[in-house]
């Protein structure tokens, strides 16, 4: 299934969201805003539903009081920001030689099978979307993969059966 | 062997709190500093105990900061640099998870030395519940007065703060992370001017790893004197090694430097071993940046001497038949393992890691992924692997920043060791395809 989102507008921020950006934006001494700018988009990210739209960007710019221009470069340079839709769930795989030498090849291609869906691809129901990711610092605890916030490590197919059962069950946070 | 100094409480239950981290000798460091010690003392004392910086570069700590720029009237900079993102490194992750305050403890007698009054842990954006550990940590420093406004009653003030990266490997390199923490792209800058002389902001600044800042805290506390009496002459003190790959107990281990080899991989303290019984085929020591090491090279040098966990063993016999202590990111390859794929992988990653800016650097890395991937499932030739070594020397030396040589010294090194294994694979096309070299032949323990 394609997920039919061609232009999202701006996500609402709610009252604490906005104070928990100006706290970041308070962080940097007077003019420096645009430091925040990185921890800003993890925020909205989350907020816009795991994703960051033109539009969320731009609202990014006028939140720091800088030029849209600017946040698209940032945004495009860090690979943690997604510039498409995902599905409410994202996995990232490490792909990286340690995990790779105790089978993190198996666990994609295993995520692929159950879930009918190549890397970079969103299931057909848009609960999950398969990424693979360069080395993520688990490296003695792999095979791993990042969903949201966390790290799922040692996996073996029962641990990514079990995940993903948690994840349909709504026991693990999702993204909208 | 196994005195420890950054994680001997790590495992005290509630080490992560300030009261427990207190009542286990946390902060003394700080107290002694502010109240004994001048700055100057403090940069001292980190010089004479030789410390060299545990981020992978190795170069010495306090010589460092003796390059700080101090011009009147302009603030300086303190950053650590917690973007750890070097393949097979994962131990300042366990040192912030486990043990925050000892890191919090070692910035603010840093910042001291420095005379910084605002500093910055940079940690890279995938370990966001660990930013979460360090700001919960800070905030408790702050009540209780070892952060803030006139610390101690000092006079000293210091502010510090998380800022978290957004997945760039790049970011690890300074001037690139301190570009990100300006709010822009992770583009390495042209040095000189260094970022002692022109940093954050155009501010002389000072970046330094977080094992490095943690490991201040034992220097100040027992005194160089003290500290240098670990390890071996060159390199003294204590090294957060993290194991990994085909190892029966991977995980992260704070070692003596001086450890022999041999014993760290197979002792039963340490890594007991080769999982599931099997040979040691090749071991790359420091990260995925430095020169990886046939199995006959590993527990001994070239000139038979022991092979040691320490900086001037691992790189014993140069580029030839040596390698570095790098990060501590430990990689070991069992029998079944496949250098050219592992070569293939470790290329990928650098092609997709650089960040673009220099040419030889943007192209480089991404035609030696191809042609490695081509050598990988049986469609290469035996010109390519003359090719990769032109590549090589076409990245080296030729951009901004070191992730160009990162990127070719591995595939070098590879390649001296291996190039039976690349030459297999050309002239057995179709087993290749099917997978692993092996042991096939040649290699032995």
């Amino acid at each position: 299934m394609k997920i039919e989102v061609t232009q999202q507008s701006r996500p609402v921020l709610s009252p604490e969201k906005m104070a928990e950006i100006q706290g970041v934006i308070s962080q940097f001494p007077a003019g420096k805003q645009k430091s925040a700018i990185i921890r800003i988009l993890h925020i909205v990210e989350e907020v816009a539903g795991g994703w960051l739209s033109p539009d969320t960007m731009d609202m990014v710019a006028e939140i720091l009081d800088i030029q849209p221009i600017e946040v698209y470069e940032v945004a495009t340079f860090y690979t943690m920001f997604n510039l498409q839709p995902v599905g409410k769930y994202v996995f990232e795989v490490c792909r990286t030689g340690p995990c790779m030498l105790v089978g993190s090849d198996n666990i994609i291609e295993y995520i692929e099978n159950k879930l009918d869906i190549k890397v970079g691809g969103t299931s057909a129901d848009g609960m999950f979307t398969l990424k693979t990711a360069e080395c993520l610092g688990a490296c003695g605890y792999g095979p791993m993969l990042q969903c949201g916030k966390h790290y799922h490590e040692h996996l073996t197919p029962a641990k990514v059966d079990e995940l993903i059962e948690a994840c349909r069950k709504g026991e693990i946070k999702a993204n909208f | 062997m196994g005195r420890k100094l950054l994680l001997e409480h790590a495992d005290v239950p509630g080490i992560e709190t300030f009261d427990v981290y207190r009542k286990h000798g946390g902060y003394r460091s700080v107290e002694k500093a502010l109240k004994t010690m001048s700055p100057e003392d403090v940069v001292e004392e980190v010089k004479k105990a030789n410390l060299k910086g545990r981020g992978g570069a190795g170069f010495p700590t306090g010589l460092k900061w003796s390059f700080l720029a101090k011009p009147e009237g302009v603030p300086r900079y303190l950053l650590c640099n917690a973007d750890e993102s070097e393949p097979g490194t994962f131990k300042d992750r366990y040192l912030m998870e486990h043990i925050p305050h000892l890191l919090i403890e070692g910035m603010i007698v840093s910042s001291y030395a420095l005379g910084s009054n605002l500093s910055f842990i940079y940690i890279r954006g995938e370990y966001l519940w660990i930013l979460e550990i360090l700001e919960k940590a800070i905030a408790e420093a702050y009540a209780k007065g070892f952060l803030g406004k006139n610390i101690l009653g000092s006079g000293f003030d210091l502010d510090l703060r998380v800022a978290p990266g957004g997945g760039a490997y790049i970011c690890g390199e300074e001037t690139a992370l301190i570009e990100s923490l300006e709010g822009k792209r992770g583009n390495p800058r042209i040095k000189p001017p260094f970022p002692a002389v022109k940093g954050l902001w155009g501010c002389p600044t000072v970046v330094n790893n977080v094992e490095s800042l943690a490991t201040v805290v034992p220097i100040i506390n027992d005194g160089a004197e003290e500290y240098t009496k670990l390890g071996t002459e060159a390199s003294n003190g204590t090294k957060l090694i993290s194991a990994c790959g085909n190892v029966t107990r991977g995980g992260v281990y704070e070692i003596e430097l001086g450890l022999s080899v041999e014993e760290f991989i197979y002792g039963d303290e340490w890594c007991r071993g080769i999982a599931n019984n099997k040979k040691i085929k090749a071991l790359v020591p420091g990260g995925s940046s430095v020169p990886i090491l046939p199995a006959h090279l590993i527990t001994k040098t070239a000139a038979g001497e022991n092979r040691l966990m320490s900086y001037e063993s691992l790189a014993d016999g140069g580029f030839a038949s040596g390698s570095m202590l790098g990060s501590g990111g430990f990689i070991v390859f069992d029998e079944d393992q496949c250098i050219v794929r592992n070569t293939w992988n470790f290329a990928r990653f650098y092609a997709h890691e650089s960040c673009g800016q220099c040419s030889p650097c943007r192209e480089g890395t991404g035609w030696m992924e191809k042609v490695l991937h081509r050598l990988e499932i049986g469609k290469g030739n035996m010109r390519d692997i003359e090719l990769l070594a032109d590549i090589n020397k076409k990245i080296e030396g030729n951009t901004i920043c070191p992730l160009g040589d990162a990127a070719a010294w591995p595939v070098a090194a590879a390649i001296r060791h291996f190039r039976e294994e690349f030459e297999w694979h050309v002239t057995h096309p179709e087993d290749a395809v099917k997978g692993n070299y092996g042991l096939l032949k040649g290699v032995t323990v």
